[in-house]
């Protein structure tokens, strides 16, 4: 009974961090209809902005994280406007294949700055473990700090969204675009909006990911990020509680997979559920199906 | 503008012509020795201390004047796709033998072309026993898997260093597998009990539930026979559910502390099999220390620079004793290079070594136990 609670809470953790990344899938898709494949790269940066901030420059962990937020907002901003913008009235498997070619160019340019050697990542947050049943079940300060950022996230997310300006304009945007920028809403300032809120959240999630598994490298966010992804598209994709839902779901099915049945199999049941869902669910946990008229 | 065009063309052909007849006429007192290894990539610790580890065994054997060495590198990412190209681009460029590949994979995928092709290779470092079988060509200066599965277990059931084991191991890594089933092989043979063994593999970040499976079964040994990447984060993942066992690694442990920002303390204890300690006082072992220090711009040598230092010279040494130069040819050198392997004995900065007809040498680790951010022999 304590191992399998020890799971879940493991599984919830694990599952925050891809929750937080799915949002930057799911927000960009849900107003720019794209897939940013380059959303698990700009985790990865994220992370090495922190790091290097930490062990470099000797900032405290806070001040770090704030740093590589803003450092990823602009990397965010950038790259809509440089890689995506000009595509914006192009075909959608063009501004796909772009999002590769941004995801290879951030993972070759780390490797370039940082070098090939994997990193250990310092502890961001040490403030002791709590210990449950007399010792049998202990809740690391990493894992605390990533279930409750994961939760203030998402209500602010939410309030962002529904009560001011800015999240009515992004809602609208999403909505129908045409009409939106005939409302007078500036769809361009509100996806770059929309990618600057995501890579900040990248950031935060590079630093929640990093601190949890201590090895930063170059590939560190790409299989995090494909994750992430199954997860919005397992959620619903273009919805933000499907996002975290999704997330947190496929979290506790990874670890409890790898605790009762193979720690081989673990992504594979990720990827096997994500299957099976879309089979009977195509649209996703929340999302809502799309009818094409003809 | 015709004739133009002819006088270009002519330019041209003669710079061809020109550089290809001092391509033809190699340097026949410099040999050419290939190192190939993960310069870059998860493993690149280990292909970067072969390269170092080479590089000062050449500029040492230069000094001296006689036999002139040229190096050339190229690097396979711990990937055996990669690690084939390598090996084309310095066949291209002229190689007479291989120091190399340093890991295992790319070492088997190399090994395979290299034996139809007749290129003779030492692989300083790779260690599985699949790399010198069925092939003459291929020999080792590391000691090999299988010997480490059990001498690990002989060393934990000796030293009584645990009762109740837990094994953790990479399933889709040559070198993790190969040790791990001659170390669950030795351990039944001679009555440790095994209460956990879980398998991890490639893409693995999260540790958890491996960790905590052996925790649950109360083991108070684990044995992790893999590389220091994985084993980094299995020993912060112990650490942050507070689980304090002895954690036994073999040479793939060696390099843990050369982390970019790795926190010593983590490894504190952490047992290891190595035939090389860059702590050694030996005369030898400190004035290749601070020649290596020099070109690895400060980093401390591990085995893996040491074993490839020591192929660098038995590749030297009997490269002389056969009368190879700059002129022979792969082939007829891999031929030469057999003969002499197979008879010569060579005293290196990892030992007196002696190679059998399979190619597999003769020589022990000895275990180490982390302190303080130092190698100390196991025992003292």
């Amino acid at each position: 009974m304590v191992a399998f609670l020890r799971f879940l809470i493991n599984g919830i953790s694990l599952g925050s961090v891809y929750a937080i990344i799915a949002l930057g899938y799911t927000m960009v898709y849900g107003i720019a209809k794209m897939l940013n494949f380059a959303h698990g790269d700009v985790i990865m940066v994220g992370a090495y902005i922190a790091f290097c901030a930490m062990a470099y420059l000797s900032l405290p962990p806070i001040l770090a994280v704030l740093l590589a937020m803003v450092a990823c907002t602009a990397l965010g901003i950038v790259i809509e406007g440089l890689a995506y913008r000009p595509l914006r009235q192009a075909a959608s498997l063009a501004v796909l294949i772009t999002a590769i070619g941004v995801s290879y160019f951030l993972q070759n340019a780390a490797l370039l700055i940082w070098g090939a050697n994997p990193k250990s990542f310092p502890s961001v947050f040490s403030v002791g473990a709590i210990r449950l049943f007399e010792g049998e079940l202990v809740i690391s300060s990493e894992t605390i700090l990533t279930i409750i950022s994961n939760i203030v996230i998402m209500i602010g997310l939410t309030l962002f969204t529904g009560r001011t300006k800015l999240g009515k304009a992004m809602r609208a945007v999403s909505e129908d675009k045409g009409a939106a920028e005939l409302m007078g809403i500036n769809v361009n300032r509100t996806i770059s909006l929309t990618f600057a809120i995501g890579s900040a959240l990248a950031a935060v999630a590079g630093v929640l990911l990093c601190s949890t598994y201590p090895i930063l490298m170059p590939t560190t966010g790409s299989m995090p990020g494909i994750k992430a992804f199954t997860a919005a598209v397992f959620g619903g994709i273009g919805s933000i509680p499907g996002a975290m839902i999704g997330g947190i779901l496929l979290g506790v099915i990874e670890i409890l997979g790898k605790a009762y049945i193979s720690t081989e199999l673990g992504d594979a049941l990720v990827f096997a559920v994500l299957i099976i869902v879309l089979l009977f669910k195509p649209a996703g946990l929340l999302g809502r199906p799309v009818r094409e008229k003809v | 503008m015709k004739s133009m065009k002819t006088i270009i063309a002519m330019i041209l052909a003669v710079v061809l012509l020109a550089g290809l007849s001092t391509a033809a006429l190699a340097d026949e007192n410099t040999i050419k020795i290939a190192v190939i290894g993960p310069f870059t990539g998860p493993a690149a610790n280990y292909g970067l201390a072969c390269r170092y580890g080479a590089q000062v065994a050449a500029d040492e054997i230069n000094a001296q004047g006689g036999l002139q060495i040229e190096l050339l590198f190229e690097d396979d990412e711990h990937d055996t796709e990669k690690a084939i190209n390598a090996y084309n681009a310095v066949i291209e460029a002229g190689a007479q033998m291989i120091d190399g590949n340093t890991t295992t994979s790319p070492c088997l995928a190399v090994g395979a072309v290299a034996y139809e092709e007749r290129m003779f290779m030492l692989t300083p470092s790779a260690s599985s026993d699949l790399v010198v079988a069925d092939k003459d060509n291929v020999y080792q200066v590391c000691f090999q898997d299988p010997q480490m599965g059990t001498i690990s277990a002989n060393l934990i059931s000796e030293n009584g260093m645990g009762t109740k084991i837990a094994v953790i191991y990479n399933n889709a890594d040559d070198y993790s597998t190969g040790i791990y089933k001659t170390f669950i092989a030795q351990a039944k043979e001679i009555g440790l009990e095994i209460v956990s063994e879980s398998a991890f593999n490639d893409d693995t970040t999260d540790f958890s539930v491996q960790v905590a499976d052996a925790k649950d079964k109360g083991a108070d040994l684990v044995f992790l026979p893999i590389y220091y990447t994985p084993a980094s984060m299995i020993l912060q993942t112990a650490k942050n559910i507070e689980y304090a066992p002895v954690f036994f690694g073999v040479d793939g442990m060696d390099g843990i502390l050369a982390m970019d920002n790795f926190d010593p303390a983590l490894a504190e204890d952490v047992i290891l099999l190595t035939p090389f300690s860059a702590f050694s006082d030996d005369e030898q072992v400190v004035n290749f220390v601070e020649k290596y220090k020099v070109i690895s711009g400060g980093v401390e040598p591990n085995q893996f620079g040491a074993d490839s230092y020591d192929a660098i010279y038995a590749l030297y040494q009997a490269s002389v004793n056969a009368g190879i130069d700059g002129n022979t040819s792969f082939e007829d050198a891999c031929e030469l290079l057999i003969a002499q392997f197979s008879e010569m004995e060579y005293t290196g900065l990892t030992g007196v070594m002696k190679w059998d007809e399979t190619g597999a040498v003769s020589k022990l680790p000895a275990a180490y136990v982390i302190k303080g951010g130092a190698y100390v022999p196991y025992g003292e």
